[in-house]
Parts: structure tokens; sequence; C-alpha cells
């Protein structure tokens, strides 16, 4: 019976071991493991997928997904690409979606006549859809919608 | 050579057959070498190496499409800007020489100096578009030939639309290989003296008038 603390010890650094082996287990980013001086490799990089649906939002208010190809479409000073058709005067011709409302607020919630500067860089919220594995197991759950 | 006589026309005869052969062959190295010159003057290098466009729009160009692609199949500045038929190229090319004399003046040297005229710049070759219905995009891109079901969704959506309502090409398709000058988008932010483009708005209106 003496052996027994022993035993629990012995388990107690086996688990231990193997827990610090399992956190060694490095996340793998998308170049791999090469150092930045070196070429990334090319063959299983993102590349732009073609048009499809629209991808669900996972949560209210989520900024929905981009469901086409944005190659080439550039924001700069001069001109945004985006609102070449997603602008309240070309989305009807374009049938593309609107700027929601919420763009038209500025961060006081006060409502401007025109969409707040702060909105103009689209990709910072809204990014195209790709079929990209999760790097780690995500277990977001969103909170539940009104009436559930 | 007495035989031979017997075939030659009149005039032929008057200024002898090795004056003939010899104008011949002048005429055939004359007009080689004129078309060889002409052509020196349509490659991409000498494009850069003379028009101010180096650093500006020869660079804005390099991020697009045709320029670099996944086939390697590009359209250099001349599959644009000059035209393919023998007219319209001589007339083009004589038009550029004014463009020489602004690099000697260096009318627009700096970058500050050409995005100032950037906006006139743009407009030239917009207009210039607009008049010939865009023939240079499609010396490449025929419509009869588009396969919409190839096309991403908007695309295949708006081309049969864009062709029914009379547009063309540079209608939709503006900046699509150099920046846009400012561009009065009603988009949150000061743009006044901005440009307004046409989103081919001008040719539904003119096909209505016509009805």
């Amino acid at each position: 019976m003496r052996f027994i603390p022993a035993l629990v010890l012995a388990g107690a650094a086996l688990l231990a071991w193997a827990g610090v082996a399992s956190a060694q287990e490095v996340v793998e980013s998308l170049r791999g493991n090469n150092p930045i001086t070196a070429t990334s490799r090319t063959d299983n990089m993102f590349r732009p997928e073609k048009d499809q649906d629209l991808i669900p939002r996972n949560f209210q208010k989520q900024p929905p997904l981009i469901p086409h190809s944005i190659k080439g479409y550039n924001i700069t000073q001069n001109f945004n690409k985006c609102m070449d058709c997603h602008s309240k005067e070309r989305a009807e011709e374009t049938g593309a979606t609107k700027v929601a409302k919420s763009h038209y607020l500025d961060r006081e919630d006060k409502k401007l006549t025109n969409i707040s500067p702060r909105r103009y860089f689209c990709l910072q919220c809204h990014v195209p859809q790709f079929d990209a594995k999760p790097l780690v197991e995500n277990t977001y759950k969103p909170a539940a919608k009104k009436g559930e | 050579m007495m035989s031979l006589q017997k075939f030659m026309p009149a005039w032929v005869k008057r200024v002898g057959l090795f004056t003939v052969v010899a104008l011949f062959l002048a005429g055939v190295i004359f007009w080689g070498g004129f078309n060889w010159a002409l052509e020196a003057t349509n490659k991409e290098e000498f494009c850069i190496s003379c028009h101010e466009m180096k650093d500006n729009v020869f660079k804005e160009y390099q991020n697009t499409i045709h320029y670099t692609n996944r086939t390697g199949v590009r359209a250099t500045c001349p599959d644009c800007h000059v035209p393919k038929e023998w007219g319209p190229k001589m007339i083009r090319k004589i038009q550029a020489s004014n463009e020489v004399w602004h690099k000697l003046l260096g009318s627009v040297d700096t970058p500050e100096k050409f995005n100032a005229k950037r906006h006139e710049l743009a407009q030239h070759e917009w207009d210039r578009m607009k008049k010939n219905d865009s023939q240079e995009c499609r010396n490449c891109h025929r419509y009869d030939y588009m396969d919409y079901t190839e096309q991403g969704n908007r695309a295949a959506k708006m081309h049969p639309k864009a062709f029914e309502e009379g547009k063309t090409c540079i209608d939709c398709h503006k900046g699509i290989a150099h920046q846009l000058p400012q561009i009065d988008q009603h988009i949150g932010k000061q743009n006044e003296g901005a440009l307004e483009i046409s989103h081919g708005d001008k040719v539904e209106a003119k096909v209505e008038e016509k009805k």
C-alpha cells in the first residue's frame, strides 16, 4: 500500500509529460514553417473563389461576407470600387446589396446624410468567402435569436 | 531576252526591266522598313522610354490582369492605346507626337503634376474609346463569343443587359488598367471638384430618344 502514492506520482508525471508534448504541437501558419526570408509555398494558398451563394451569417449583425471575387478591386483615395455598385445611388441599377443604414451613423450614433467616413474601407469588416478550414477548433455559439 | 520582251508592257520597255525590278524591291524594302519602324514604336519598352508613364500609369498597370495573369496572355500599352487599323493608327501616332512635345516641356513630369491632369488625360481616352465603340477592347473581347455560363454571376447578368442598352465596354470598365482620377462618388467624403463619370447613362438616354 505504500506504493500507491508513488504510483499516483508516476502516473501524474506521465500525464504531465503527455500534456507538455501535446502543448508543443504547433499551429502551422499558411506559410508553413518557412522562414520569413524564404519563398512561401504556393501549392495550397488561398485563391479567390468563384462567385457563389452567400454563406449565412453566424450571428446577428455580423458583417455579411462577400459572395463574389474582388480580384483587382481597389479602394483608393480617389475611388471606392465597392461603392460603385453598393452605394445607395447605384445599388438599384446594379442589383447589389445596399449599404446598411448603420453605415450612416457616426461614432456618437448621430445620423449623417452620407456614409460615415469610418466605413470607407469595406474590407475591414466584409471579407470574401473562402473554403478556409479552421486552424484550430472553434466552439463559438451565437446567442439565441429573439423568440428562441 | 527577246522572248520575254513580247510579254512586257510598253512602259516597262521604256524604263527597262532592271529599273522596274529595282523599284519594286526598293518599294518592298521601304514599306517593310516603315512598318518595322512603326512596330518598333509600338513596343512596351519604347512607350515607357519616352511618355511620362514609367513611375505612374505603368506602375499602376503592373497590378492589373492585363499585365500579369494565369496564362500569360497580355495586353500591353499599344493593344489598348493604339488602334490596329492603318488609318486610325496613323492619326493616333501623329497625335502622340504632341505627348512627346509635352515630355520635353515636362508638363506632367512629377506625380503631383500628373495627378492634377489625370482627369483630363483619362477623359481623353474615355472619349476616344466611347467614340470607336471600345474597338481596342473588342479586338480581343468579342461580345458575340462571350460564354455567359463561364462568367461570374454579376458579369453574366450585367453584360447582356448592357449590350441591349447599347452600352460599350468603357461605359462600365473605367479604371481597369490605371488608377482613376478623383471620382464624384456620394460616399461620405469631401470630393468637391471631382470628376463625374457616366456609367453609360447618356447612351441609354439617346437610345430612348430614337424610339
